[in-house]
Order: C-alpha cells, then sequence, then structure tokens
C-alpha cells in the first residue's frame, strides 16, 4: 500500500489531538490528546521506516514511546496532586503564573 | 653556616619576634615583651656579624651570594624567585640597620614603659626592621618592591601609633599615600626591568643591561628615573619630602628608626644598589644628583627657621639624605654609604636625645619655651651635643670624616658637580649652625619651668595635651602614656644613647683618607665593575675639602654661640629685617602649599565634578535607562503570559504551522 495513505491518517490523528488539546479543558483528556499526537508521530516513523527499509524510525518510534510514558506519569501525577488538594480539574482554573 | 643561610636568620629573627609579640599580648608582661623584641633584633645583628665573617673568608670575587628558597611563580613566565642576595652591599645595610635598630629597641623599653600599647608598639617595630631588611636583601626587584611597600605599611602603622590623635592618623596616611607615588614609580620600573631584559634577578639584570642597553638611551634613563621616583619618596627628597616632617607625630624613638635606620636610607641603597643601571643612564644619575643638592639646601634653610625640636631634626635628616642621594648618583658609592652608617648613628642619637628632653617638657616640642636644661638634664646634655657636633661635621666626628668624602668626590668629578659641591658647603654651614641653635636654646639661656622643677628632683607632668594643637588627651590606650622617662632615670635609654654616641664621636675613623678605607675595601666585589667606584680624591684635595669642611663647621658654631648666647635678641633683628626670607623659611618653601594647589585642589575639584555632573546626569542616566528599559519591556511582554495553558499550546501550534507554511512555500 502507498505510504501516503499512511500519512494522511497520521495527519487527521495528529490534528484531532491538536484540536483536543485546543479546545477540551480537562487535564485528563487533554493528556489524552497528547498521547493521540505522539502516536499520530510514531505512525508516520513507522511508515517512513518500512517505505525506506531501514530501522532508524523504529527506534524513534521506541524512543518516543519511553519519552510518552514519562510524560504520562509526569501528567498523571499532577492531575491525581490537583484532584487531591480539590483543585478544579479545568486547565483554565490553573492559571496562578500569569504574567 | 654559609653565608646564604645568616642571611636568612637575618630576616627570620625580626619576623618571628614580630609574630610572636603580636600573639603573645595577653600573656606577656609588658617589660618582657620589650626585651624579645631587642633579643629579635639583636639576633639579627649577630647574624649580619655572622654573614659578614663569612663573606670575609671568601676571596673577594665570589662574594656575591645570590639564594633562592623556590622560584615564586614559574608558570606564569615571569622570572622571580623567592630570593636574596649576600653580598657586601647588603650586608653592609644590614648591619647599620639591625645595629641601629638594636639600639632604638633598647631605648624604646625605657622610652615606652608607661605606654598602654606596648605589646603593639613592638610588634610593629620588629616588623618595620624586617621589612627594611627584606628591602636591603631582596635578591630581586620584585622582592625588593615587596620589602618597599612592607616598610611604607609599618612606617603608616607607626606614624599612626597614637591611632586616637588626629593629627597622628592623618600624618599617617601623608606618608603612606606619597610612598606609594614612590612605589609605583618602582612598580613600573621593575615592569620595564622584566620587559626588556626578561630576568628580575638583581646580578642577571646588572650582567645583560650593558649589552642590551646604549649609553644613555631612553627606555634606560625611564627605569633609572622611575627608580628615582621611588628613591625621592621614600628618602622625603624634593617635591615628594613633605611626610617626613609631619611623621613626627609618632613616638620619638620612631622617628629616631625612621630617619636613622630603616626608612630614608632606602633610597640611597636603591640607587647604589642599581648603580649598573644609573652609570648607563647618565641622565638620570645627573637628575637625582641636582634633586639630592637642592634637597640638601632646601632642607638645612628651613630647619633654620622651624621651631619644633623634632621638626628641626627632621628637616636635618632630609637635608643629609640630600648629601647621601647627591653622592650615590655621582659615583660616590662608599663615601655616600659611609656617611649613610655616620648619619644613622648621629641621627638616631639625636632623637633619643629629643626624646628624653620632650619628655621632661612633658611633651611639649616648641624650643622657644625650653631652656636652661644644661644642669637639670646633664647626661642628655653631653650626649646631644655629641650628636650635634657629629650632625654640624666638627672635625674629628664621624659626620666630619663622611660629609666631606661625598664633597671631595663631588669637586674631583668637575663640572657641573662643582654646583653640588657648593650647594653642599653652604649647606653644611648652615647645618652647623642650626645644630647648635638646637643645643644654645633647649640647653642654654633662661631657665624654663621645667627646667627648675626637674633640678628640685621633680619631673613635669602636665595635663596630657597634643603638641600641636593643645587639644586635651587622655593617656589611655591610643595616647602617650602617663608617665614621662627621661634618660637620666631610665637606664635602657641611657645605653641606647651611650652606644650610638660612641659610634657618632668615632666611627668615622674607620675611613679615613690616606690612613684607613675599611668601607671601600668591603664593598668594592659589589662595585668591582663601577668605572666611577674607581675614582680616588688625591689625598692632598681631600684634606684641603676637610679643611674648608672643618672651617665652615666651626664658623657656623660661632655664629650660633654668638647669636644665643652672647647677643640673644639679634635673631629677632635679623628676623625683622629679613622678613620675607623668614616667611619663606619658616612656612617651608611653600612646598605644602604648592601641593595643595597643584594636585590636591584640582583633584578635589574633578572629583566635585565627576560628583556633580558625570555621576549625577551620565552615570545615574545610563542606570535609568537601562531600569526604564527593561521594566517597559518586561510589562509589554508581560501580557502575552496569560496563564492560560491553552493559548500558550495555541502559539507553539500556530507557530509550527506557519514554520511549516513556510518551509512549503520556500521550497516550492
Amino acid at each position: 500500500m502507498d505510504t501516503s495513505w499512511y500519512l494522511v491518517l497520521s495527519a487527521l490523528l495528529f490534528s484531532t489531538g491538536a484540536i483536543g488539546v485546543l479546545i477540551r479543558r480537562s487535564p485528563l483528556v487533554i493528556l489524552l490528546c497528547l498521547e493521540l499526537m505522539l502516536n499520530s508521530a510514531n505512525l508516520a516513523f513507522l511508515a517512513f521506516a518500512r517505505s525506506l527499509g531501514d530501522q532508524d524510525g523504529q527506534i524513534m518510534a521506541l524512543i518516543v514511546m519511553v519519552v510518552a510514558a514519562c510524560e504520562v506519569v509526569v501528567g498523571l501525577g499532577l492531575i491525581v496532586a490537583m484532584y487531591r488538594r480539590r483543585l478544579p480539574l479545568d486547565v483554565d482554573e490553573a492559571r496562578g503564573l500569569r504574567g | 653556616m654559609s653565608a646564604s643561610t645568616y642571611g636568612w636568620l637575618i630576616l627570620a629573627f625580626p619576623l618571628a619576634g614580630s609574630i610572636l609579640i603580636a600573639l603573645s599580648w595577653k600573656v606577656l608582661p609588658a617589660r618582657t615583651a620589650g626585651w624579645l623584641g631587642v633579643g629579635a633584633i639583636g639576633l639579627a645583628f649577630l647574624s649580619a656579624v655572622g654573614a659578614a665573617a663569612e663573606l670575609l673568608s671568601m676571596p673577594a670575587e665570589e662574594r656575591l651570594v645570590p639564594d633562592s628558597l623556590y622560584d615564586y611563580a614559574g608558570a606564569t613566565g615571569i622570572p622571580f624567585d623567592l630570593g636574596i642576595l649576600v653580598d657586601p652591599l647588603s650586608i653592609f645595610m644590614a648591619l647599620v640597620v639591625s645595629g641601629v635598630s638594636t639600639m632604638i629597641h633598647v631605648y624604646s623599653v625605657g622610652y615606652m614603659t608607661s605606654d598602654e600599647g606596648y605589646h603593639r608598639y613592638f610588634a610593629y617595630l620588629n616588623f618595620f626592621v624586617f621589612s627594611m631588611l627584606l628591602l636591603v636583601l631582596a635578591g630581586n626587584f620584585v622582592l625588593l618592591v615587596v620589602g618597599w611597600a612592607f616598610v611604607g605599611y609599618a612606617s603608616y602603622a607607626l606614624v599612626s601609633f597614637w591611632y586616637r590623635r588626629t593629627t597622628a592618623t592623618k600624618a599617617g596616611m601623608k606618608a603612606f599615600v606619597i610612598n606609594v607615588i614612590g612605589d609605583i614609580g618602582l612598580v613600573f620600573a621593575a615592569i620595564l626591568i622584566i620587559q626588556q631584559l626578561g630576568a628580575s634577578e638583581y646580578l642577571t639584570v646588572f650582567e645583560e643591561a650593558p649589552g642590551v642597553f646604549e649609553s644613555d638611551e631612553w627606555t634606560i634613563v625611564a627605569i633609572c628615573l622611575l627608580l628615582t621616583l621611588g628613591a625621592i619618596a621614600k628618602s622625603a627628597q624634593l617635591p615628594l619630602h613633605t611626610w617626613l616632617p609631619d611623621a613626627m607625630e609618632g613616638p620619638t624613638p620612631v622617628s629616631s628608626l625612621i630617619h636613622a635606620a630603616t626608612m630614608v636610607t632606602a633610597g640611597v641603597y636603591l640607587i647604589a644598589r642599581a648603580h649598573p643601571l644609573f652609570e648607563l643612564a647618565p641622565t638620570a644619575a645627573n637628575i637625582a644628583a641636582g634633586i639630592g643638592a637642592v634637597t640638601l639646601f632646601v632642607a638645612a634653610t628651613i630647619a633654620i627657621a622651624v621651631k619644633d625640636l623634632k621638626r628641626i631634626i627632621a628637616y636635618s635628616t632630609m637635608s643629609q639624605v640630600g648629601y647621601m642621594i647627591m653622592g650615590v648618583s655621582i659615583g660616590a658609592y662608599s663615601a655616600g654609604l659611609f656617611h649613610l652608617m655616620t648619619h644613622a648613628f648621629f641621627k638616631a642619637l639625636l632623637f633619643m636625645a629629643a626624646g628624653s628632653v620632650i619628655s621632661a617638657m612633658a611633651n611639649m616640642q616648641n624650643v622657644d619655651k625650653m631652656g636652661g636644661f644644661r644642669r637639670a638634664l646633664p647626661f642628655t646634655f653631653v650626649l646631644m651635643t655629641i650628636g650635634a657636633l657629629a650632625l654640624a661635621a666638627f672635625p674629628g666626628t664621624s659626620g666630619f670624616w663622611s660629609k666631606d668624602e661625598i664633597l671631595g668626590f663631588a669637586i674631583e668629578r668637575g663640572g657641573w658637580y662643582w654646583a653640588c659641591a657648593i650647594a653642599g658647603y653652604v649647606a653644611a654651614f648652615i647645618t652647623a649652625f642650626y645644630s647648635f641653635r638646637i643645643i644654645f636654646r633647649v640647653f642654654y639661656g633662661p631657665k624654663c619651668e621645667e627646667a627648675k622643677e626637674l633640678e628640685g628632683g621633680h619631673l613635669h607632668h602636665g595635663p596630657p595635651l597634643n603638641p600641636h594643637t593643645f587639644e586635651e588627651e587622655d593617656t589611655d590606650v591610643g595616647f602617650p602614656g602617663k608617665v614621662h622617662h627621661i634618660a637620666e632615670r631610665s637606664w635602657p635609654m641611657a645605653v641606647g644613647m651611650a652606644v650610638l654616641g660612641f659610634g657618632a664621636l668615632f666611627a668615622g675613623y674607620i675611613q679615613v683618607p690616606g690612613v684607613t678605607h675599611v668601607i671601600t675595601s668591603w664593598l668594592e666585589p659589589t662595585f668591582e665593575n663601577s668605572a666611577l667606584f674607581h675614582i680616588e680624591v688625591p689625598v692632598k684635595n681631600a684634606y684641603i675639602g676637610y679643611a674648608v669642611g672643618g672651617a665652615l663647621s666651626i664658623v657656623g658654631i660661632l655664629l650660633a654661640y654668638y647669636l644665643y648666647i652672647v647677643a640673644p635678641g639679634t635673631t629677632d633683628r635679623i628676623r625683622a629685617r629679613f622678613r620675607h626670607l623668614y616667611e619663606l623659611f619658616v612656612n617651608k618653601w611653600y612646598f605644602d602649599e604648592l601641593q595643595d594647589a597643584v594636585i590636591y585642589r584640582p583633584v578635589v575639584a574633578f572629583g566635585r565634578f565627576a560628583n556633580n555632573v558625570f555621576e549625577r546626569y551620565v552615570v545615574q542616566g545610563l542606570v535609568a535607562f537601562v531600569r526604564e528599559g527593561t521594566g517597559g519591556l518586561g510589562d509589554t511582554v508581560k501580557a502575552a503570559q496569560s496563564g492560560f495553558i491553552r493559548s500558550y499550546a495555541l502559539f507553539v501550534i500556530a507557530g509550527f504551522v506557519a514554520l511549516g507554511l513556510y518551509f512549503l512555500i520556500t521550497a516550492s
């Protein structure tokens, strides 16, 4: 199958994720959308790796997964901490660092 | 032990003494600390004697012994060892410095007995002697600068010893600042030498200098002029002399130390030490000789007019150091250094005797108030007369043999050095006059209250006052002590004076033309390659010079006798007749005012301008601009920081989209 289909799918997934990040206010959903964006990138890496016939893209995808795992740990940790302190789970409310 | 070991010991004892006394001030009883100080300097003197004996046992051409503890800054490529040079010149200086200092320490044990700062005094005093010994023993120009600066600091500490006396602290600062001007000259000279020759060690520099520099080339002249600047600041020559009379604010034994052993002779030593350079730069040597000649004359004229007992002696020091500077600059090295030695004896003695008189006057120093102390202070009278005779170069005394040797050499060289010699003879006459002005005003004439009281067996103790401003003081630490001490009642003072009195009378006989030549033959290895050192004054001419000098001295003394004893009051008429000249002398030729007008006031005016205009408008304007600028910029940028995470995400995504579009467009 042509690589471009994979890329189109990847672009769609990425856009969905980006729009999700922009319009949703729940931190949990934003985190999910971020995962979506990362995995769309993974899809693109794998598609290129396959079409070019080498392993670089696959290695890259593995690294992205590791980074994504770390990011989820930090993000979920933050969300749990917010929940425990009974802070509203709304990113628009958490703006104590505004200039 | 080898000569260099003795050299290190000379330095080690005073340093150890200084540190020990400074650290143990709470534990040691006062007198013990004093004797500890005496012992440290005494041991340094014995080490110097040991070094001299060691040098004498070597063949003459090997008597230059450099030694180094370690390379100080090898990584920087600057050739500088922590090294000393033991040679006849440095050991000669070490002998004079430590010998006279020992006697001054002994005297101080008695003189300072009742002072509350006794330990501090002896710690400083030992450090002062250590600094001077470091200066004379240093084996390279860099260590010389170190010793030079230490001496400057030590003089500051001791001139301001009575630190609660405002006049004393001001005098200390003045001494320090003027000395730093000289330090700058010396530092630049050292830099130039290292840059031109790639070496700082004396022997290397002196060996290579004739090959590198042509005679009177501008670089070597510049080096020598910078060295001269250092020398005149330290040796109180015109126009950097004004600190010396003010330095009389220190305790009297300190004046004795500064004037006889540890400080003002440094300039003479420096020129003698750097003689191979000065011989390559006759212009600079002539300038130094001219400064010496002018100073010896000007200082002598001031000494006739001033009324403070210690300042009269201070100006006589300036004048005598002028002879030495002139001597070593024209090449009369052995004569100049001989005069340095005899001067150390009689000047230390004069100050010690003056200290005894001032104690008897309850710290007052004005000679107008003194008189008739002959019976009250018999010992001081005899010793001070000996000192004055030597200062006046009375035939047979030590000053007679040394001073006239310099002048004889000047005549022998001829040319414009004749002018130097004539200035020297005129000043010698004035010197004889003012030395006996001191004697006749202090010890003869109507008895003052204090003298009468002392003859009755009671030492006068007025309320503690500042002798210049008459402000009230107390006798706690930072001011002079409660009880005054005179040589008649304090045996350490008497011992110190007696030994120096002996030297002042008889030290001259070690170098009598045609008979003895101890100094010349001792110094010969150091000055071996000097052409000027080997110029000899024919014995007949020398004795003609001695006859002239002796006659001038006697006439000067007789004139003083006539004016102050036979016809007292004549001086008032002379003063009225030559009022302008007297004003000039008594105001010290207006040098303080000149410095005030030429340096102090322009600098202050510039400072005020800098404060009012530059600081206010330029510097503060710049600061305000930077502050307002960053503040405004921050305010503007702050608006973007809304705190909405999603808007930040939008910026990021929009930015990447824009970048992507840009690359797409440029790629096609």
